[in-house]
């Protein structure tokens, strides 16, 4: 549970997969409660398989749950699914670009949907893109950027809607180490800095305790094996101990 | 660096010699066809194989004479209109199929079925059926085409990339939007491949449907040649056709060249 007003909610969520006429079917989720508060930087960790990016897509409102409840600023971001435009944001696992549009183009997506007149949408992507270190390359094609580039749109893309909630799934697995790690600082500090709260799912020890204010490690299929919470002031010694309890955790 | 004068003078002589074995490569195969045809004349009558030079001074007249070019014209108003016709009816029947599981398990043996008809039986079906020629020519147009654009419509709708999809509906689109940021220039490479496929059989068809059905266009003048015997005339008219499907075919060329500049150009060729 959080001390702050929780913003999302999972409330007993179970999702299964494959459930109809042949009867087989996978259970990714399991009965689940999760609450994330405003503000928080919430570290969603576990194995592959494990349920994180269902629970991703839930809370997206990109697949319903199949029992249970979730709910963002207190509503259903499945159903009211237009309802969320502009306040939620995703950095997905790839960038996702569209080959189409060029970099600048690509971050003016979500302001699009805004209906923001086209010149405020260019000075916000252009703002962005500076901020990510990619000006003199807005107008490239994806194709014409390297790996980190590309996730550097990516990211600006999903700030430039100024949504509240941020979802990243293992936006820097696909990167090399260097790459990852100074975005994952630029990143850190985008988030702190606009005050967002954010959920991110990684598969990474490090990482999580690198990002996250909480961390919660998941089980497979998809329930709360360990939550923690990470103060601002934590020392090596009091991180060393909660990795060593997440390893345990994935190890059992 | 910068590049010398002269560095710079071969280059662009090294460029030209490109363009000019590029631009040769193109109209080899049309010398190759042409002197055989050529030669053939001079061993057999003109109306087996008349010299080119005919056959040249036929099509001019053809485009000279508004009576005959308005000929031409109907025919590729015909294409045109029969093509336009099946591809928003197709495109329509796509969107439909790829939405509703029911309505593509209904459709899809109704254009496969359509498929396996000849186009000569739409053409007899269209006089039986409609009254003018130009209702009888759009009707077999759009039947001998209408499959094809909806089967190369739903393919690409279909094959369309999941992940882009999610990445573009999180972003909470209107319908619209999702039309005009995502459906169509992810489709648009397929519709244009469409267009330049049904291009080719469209033109095929007409040729058929004008024979039979109608009192006037390249179909109705290759009939009036053919019961004179007249090779000359019916290979002038035959090129007006072939010219109008390869200058349809170059501007659909020119309009990718544009709208998809963004691909990534590979050195090294499949």
């Amino acid at each position: 549970m959080t001390a702050t007003q929780p913003i999302i909610r999972l409330d007993q969520v179970t999702k299964a997969f494959g459930v109809g006429a042949a009867g087989a079917s996978f259970t990714a989720v399991d009965r689940l409660d999760l609450d994330v508060g405003a503000g928080q930087m919430l570290a969603l960790l576990g194995k592959t398989g494990c349920g994180k990016s269902t629970i991703f897509n839930m809370i997206a409102g990109l697949t319903e749950p199949t029992s249970g409840i979730v709910t963002v600023d207190g509503r259903n971001p499945f159903s009211d699914f237009d309802a969320f435009r502009g306040k939620i944001a995703i950095v997905f696992q790839n960038d996702r670009l569209l080959p189409w549009r060029t970099a600048v183009q690509n971050v003016e997506l979500g302001l699009e949907m805004l209906d923001i007149a086209p010149k405020r949408r260019n000075e916000t992507a252009m703002h962005w893109l500076g901020k990510l270190g990619l000006l003199g390359h807005e107008n490239d094609y994806p194709h014409a950027l390297s790996g980190g580039m590309r996730q550097r749109v990516s990211i600006a893309r999903a700030f430039a809607t100024d949504a509240n909630i941020l979802l990243c799934d293992e936006p820097f697995s696909a990167l090399d180490e260097m790459t990852g790690r100074t975005l994952r600082a630029e990143f850190l500090k985008l988030v702190k800095e606009n005050g967002k709260t954010a959920v991110f799912i990684t598969h990474s020890i490090n990482e999580a305790l690198e990002i996250g204010d909480r961390l919660v490690v998941l089980k497979r299929p998809a329930t709360i094996a360990l939550d923690v919470s990470l103060q601002p002031d934590s020392t090596a010694e009091s991180k060393e101990a909660i990795r060593g309890r997440i390893q345990d955790v994935l190890a059992s | 660096m910068t590049m010398s004068e002269p560095q710079a003078a071969r280059r662009a002589t090294k460029a030209r010699g490109a363009i000019w074995r590029r631009a040769f490569s193109y109209v080899l195969p049309f010398i190759v066809v042409g002197s055989l045809w050529q030669v053939a004349a001079q061993f057999f009558p003109p109306y087996l194989f008349p010299s080119l030079v005919e056959v040249f001074k036929r099509c001019i007249g053809i485009l000279v004479n508004w009576d005959q070019l308005s000929d031409v014209l109907a025919t590729v108003g015909r294409i045109l209109a029969g093509l336009a016709g099946a591809f928003f009816i197709g495109a329509a029947l796509a969107v439909a199929m790829a939405r509703s599981q029911s309505a593509n398990r209904f459709l899809s043996p109704i254009l496969t079925l359509f498929q396996g008809i000849p186009a000569l039986s739409w053409v007899v079906f269209a006089i039986i059926w409609f009254h003018g020629i130009e209702p009888r020519i759009f009707f077999i147009m759009v039947m001998t085409t209408l499959p094809a654009f909806t089967f190369q419509v739903l393919g690409a709708l279909q094959g369309m990339s999941r992940d882009l999809t999610e990445m573009v509906m999180s972003f909470r689109p209107t319908r619209a939007k999702l039309f005009r940021v995502m459906i169509i220039p992810a489709i648009l490479p397929d519709i244009m491949t469409a267009w330049k496929v049904n291009l080719g059989n469209a033109s095929r068809v007409v040729v058929v449907a004008e024979l039979v059905g109608a009192t006037g266009g390249v179909g109705y003048e290759l009939l009036q040649q053919q019961q004179v015997f007249d090779m000359a005339g019916a290979l002038a008219w035959t090129l007006q056709l072939v010219f109008f499907v390869l200058i349809a075919q170059a501007v659909l060329t020119f309009i990718e060249n544009i709208v998809f500049r963004y691909r990534a150009v590979s050195e090294r060729t499949l």
